[in-house]
């Protein structure tokens, strides 16, 4: 059986993406909180996923963005180099685009108001429902981070309970633990 | 939940499943050098095409008809063609597998014919998709390319 070089898979993975025909790039990377898995689509980051699974996120991303997905380093290198700046602790804030769109409105003003919490700090449930006019949908707020599409850089981690308890994270509250940690905002 | 049978795969998992094979078709067509430039304009074709596919059938003979059309465009385009590639057979066709190192000699269509028929096992229908033309012209390219190749390999 013959099979494709390396060199030449890697530079149609390239021209795949420099010709402008992927609805979705993705890539693996290393991180201090375990294997993540970074996608990003034409209008920016769409997906960070800890612990991937790749044929269930291929399928996903296939049935969110279009099919013509495909694995190229290439468009995932900035987010895949300001993760590397954020997780040593040179980076404090993200200048990535992030690609919401395939998100229900409310969910998409969760998040775009999730952004405004600086590094270093915490806001709560009930507090990112008042911000975003809904006092009432603490819990629909939940909801709402916890199917974060693109964790860390939309920092889900960052709301806690209205005790300061860390309450929930879809990537496992160890991991929010760690996130919080290496900001310093680590409430005892 | 059930997936449909024929829903469109990712094109990752669609390139992984066919790129060795097309990889190994193009050089046997074109030799291997030329066979590098004709595997990324087959699969950038694809791509080209994915996003227009209704279904998810006949991905694998698809994926060797755009390979069999850029191959016949760079032979039509290209001056002497490379050495093809002197890929071991082992398949339970010795007719052909005897036969296989003389077909860089015929004319690019029954090239194609006998390969896809021999070496990958297509129908004459799906051969007939890949060359643009019919079953019937198929198998006739096919058989008129294993006759040629028998009175070569008797000369």
């Amino acid at each position: 059986m013959t099979t494709v070089p390396d060199g030449l898979d890697r530079r149609f993975r390239d021209a795949a993406a420099s010709a402008g025909l992927l609805d979705v790039a993705y890539d693996f990377t290393d991180s201090p909180v375990g294997r993540l898995l970074v996608a990003a689509s034409e209008r920016g980051v769409c997906r960070i996923s800890f612990d991937p699974e790749p044929e269930r996120e291929l399928d996903e991303l296939a049935r969110t963005f279009g099919a013509r997905v495909l694995r190229s380093p290439r468009p995932v290198e900035d987010v895949r180099r300001e993760l590397d700046e954020y997780f040593e602790g040179a980076r404090r804030e993200f200048d990535l685009a992030v690609d919401l769109t395939p998100l229900p409105a409310f969910q998409r003003s969760v998040l775009e108001e999730l952004v405004l919490v600086p590094y270093g700090g915490v806001d709560t449930y009930g507090g990112l429902a008042q911000r975003i006019g809904k006092p009432r949908a603490a819990r629909a707020v939940g909801g709402a981070l916890n199917r974060n599409p693109i964790p860390i850089v939309v920092p889900c981690h960052r709301i806690v309970g209205a005790s300061g308890s860390l309450v929930g994270y879809a990537g496992g509250l160890e991991r929010k633990q760690a996130l919080l940690g290496l900001e310093g905002a680590l409430l005892v | 939940m059930m997936e449909a049978v024929a829903a469109i795969p990712p094109f990752e998992r669609f390139y992984d499943e066919r790129k060795d094979e097309i990889f190994g078709y193009l050089a046997r067509l074109l030799g291997r050098e030329a066979a590098e430039d004709a595997f990324q304009e087959t699969f950038l074709r694809a791509l080209r095409a994915y996003a227009k596919l209704e279904h998810g059938r006949h991905l694998r003979a698809w994926a060797f008809t755009i390979a069999t059309r850029v191959a016949v465009d760079v032979r039509r385009t290209a001056t002497p063609v490379a050495e093809p590639e002197d890929i071991p057979v082992h398949d339970e066709r010795p007719p052909y597998a005897e036969l296989e190192h003389l077909a860089g000699e015929l004319p690019p269509t029954e090239r194609a014919a006998v390969v896809l028929r021999y070496g990958y096992d297509l129908s004459y229908d799906d051969i007939g998709a890949a060359l643009g033309s019919s079953a019937e012209a198929a198998r006739a390219a096919a058989s008129s390319g294993v006759r040629r190749l028998r009175r070569k390999e008797i000369a």
